[in-house]
């Protein structure tokens, strides 16, 4: 289907070019995630130690919170110039489009988030050993924050109240990645085997890509209604 | 069909099955409507408002009175009687929400988009009453007000669940809007009850192990069973009835401007 597939790669390119234009949104989430784990060192003290115990947690609780900020942006702006309402009327499946706004999504965010981690946990005192494994399970768990946020995102679109509201809807969702995400960091450390963490991690991005596409694009059609 | 004539006509016998289908079906949906499910919520509820009095009384009395104290707990280990029900009754309810809310969205019922709604104020109070009897459980017997045991992180995240539905439900202003949107969040947060739940239990064997013990023994009593059971099905019908209750009020709100609420308004002024 070559439609099908050019309105995919249509979609995808079109969002990207759309946020990078407007490039300070891509960023405040960066930053914000940059602040809140310099936050913690001012209200702990620095002893290297205690950083060093809470930093996997601190790292991904952040992460939790600045992909939870960026949520709103997913769908917001689509809806409020009408753009979405022409998706759900397109010939190709919702759940597809959705799909793919997810994954630009996470390209704007997750992926950054990713990338600047190293710097933070040297920030924090975090082993070089533990390094690649806080990058590997921030990959896979960022992916699911992203998914499970958009079925958020759908349900409060255009609601008053909605960038609390959306917190309050997925954060409890959201605790299953952290624990596992921090705990392999955490487990690291503790020189534990965390090959079950990754596992795990994979399990939920697995689940989340199957079932949260269809979620969210149900909760559009209800929210366009 | 047949009394009424001798010869019945040849296409009421072949359709006879068919005829009762449809009747059946009639039957489903009168019933299925609002204005008769408020009659019929309006007989039902003081029985089971009775039944629940005198199941709650009895499980108390059994509990409080008959069942000798524990061995090892003494007589603190009694508020397991209303914790224990709680708790279960927290997930039965999310569960009881989420497959309403299933029903409402694919059938486009009405009455099971009411009682998915009200479900879960009475959901969240019952998680509410199970965290606070826990943690009063837990000041003599673990030394805390909270210890996050597997358990007790779980029925808290529950509560969160149940917190972010009564909100999103709250935020929308049209009800069918509102219960369909709410539906979609209960069925994802049904999906998700069971991973949250192995992780966190997982996530507690990995951090604290083993420091924390519940009731050890792993079979119950005949004499403190009973109490328990007594008291679970007292809480599953004091469910049933407050969830009654809350949909006539619903109904009544939703159908003012209908001709037969104003006839009732008439008839009872």
């Amino acid at each position: 289907m070559p439609g099908f597939l050019k309105a995919i790669g249509c979609l995808l390119r079109r969002d990207l070019t759309v946020a990078l234009r407007r490039s300070t949104d891509v960023l405040t989430p960066l930053v914000f995630f940059i602040i809140v784990v310099s936050l913690f060192p001012l209200g702990l003290g620095p002893e290297p130690a205690i950083l060093r115990t809470i930093a996997p947690g601190v790292i991904w609780v952040a992460a939790l919170l600045a992909t939870m900020l960026s949520l709103n942006r997913l769908f917001a702006d689509d809806h409020a110039d009408g753009t979405l309402e022409q998706m759900a009327l397109s010939p190709h499946p919702l759940t597809v489009l959705v799909l793919t706004k997810v994954a630009a999504h996470w390209m704007l965010t997750g992926l950054p988030l990713v990338l600047i981690s190293p710097l933070l946990a040297v920030q924090m005192n975090l082993p070089e050993s533990a390094m690649g494994t806080l990058i590997l399970s921030l990959l896979l768990g960022t992916p699911v924050l992203s998914l499970l946020g958009a079925v958020g995102a759908a349900l409060t679109l255009g609601l008053r109240g909605g960038g609390v509201l959306v917190s309050l809807l997925v954060l409890p969702l959201y605790t299953p990645v952290l624990i596992f995400g921090a705990g392999a960091v955490a487990g690291v450390i503790a020189g534990i085997d965390i090959e079950a963490h990754f596992s795990l991690l994979a399990a939920f991005l697995a689940l989340a890509l199957t079932l949260a596409p269809w979620a969210a694009a149900a909760a559009l059609r209800v929210s366009l209604e | 069909m047949r009394e009424r004539g001798k010869t019945p006509s040849p296409l009421a016998l072949s359709r006879e099955g068919e005829l009762v289908k449809i009747y059946i079906l009639i039957d489903m949906h009168k019933y299925a409507s609002p204005k008769f499910f408020y009659t019929l919520a309006g007989q039902l509820t003081p029985w089971m408002a009775a039944l629940t009095a005198l199941l709650l009384v009895a499980g108390l009395y059994f509990g409080l009175f008959i069942a000798p104290a524990d061995y090892q707990q003494g007589e603190s280990y009694r508020i397991i009687f209303i914790h224990v029900p709680a708790a279960w009754m927290s997930m039965f309810i999310y569960v009881c929400m989420a497959g309403a809310g299933a029903i409402a969205l694919v059938w486009n019922v009405k009455l099971f988009e009411m009682f998915a709604g009200n479900c879960a104020p009475v959901g969240a109070s019952f998680t509410f009453l199970a965290l606070v009897t826990g943690s009063l459980w837990g000041k003599p017997m673990w030394g805390a007000w909270w210890a996050w045991d597997a358990r007790l992180t779980s029925e808290l995240i529950l509560f969160f669940l149940y917190m972010g539905y009564m909100a999103l439900e709250a935020s929308i202003d049209d009800p069918r809007r509102a219960a369909r949107a709410s539906a979609i969040l209960a069925l994802v947060g049904v999906v998700n009850i069971p991973v949250i739940h192995f992780s966190v239990e997982w996530w507690n064997t990995l951090h604290q192990p083993a420091s924390v013990s519940k009731i050890g023994t792993p079979s119950i009593h005949p004499s403190m069973l009973a109490p328990l059971l007594l008291m679970s099905l007292g809480f599953t019908f004091y469910f049933f009835t407050v969830a009654l209750m809350r949909m006539r009020n619903e109904i009544l709100e939703r159908e003012r401007h209908t001709t037969w609420v104003a006839q009732l308004l008439e008839s009872r002024s």
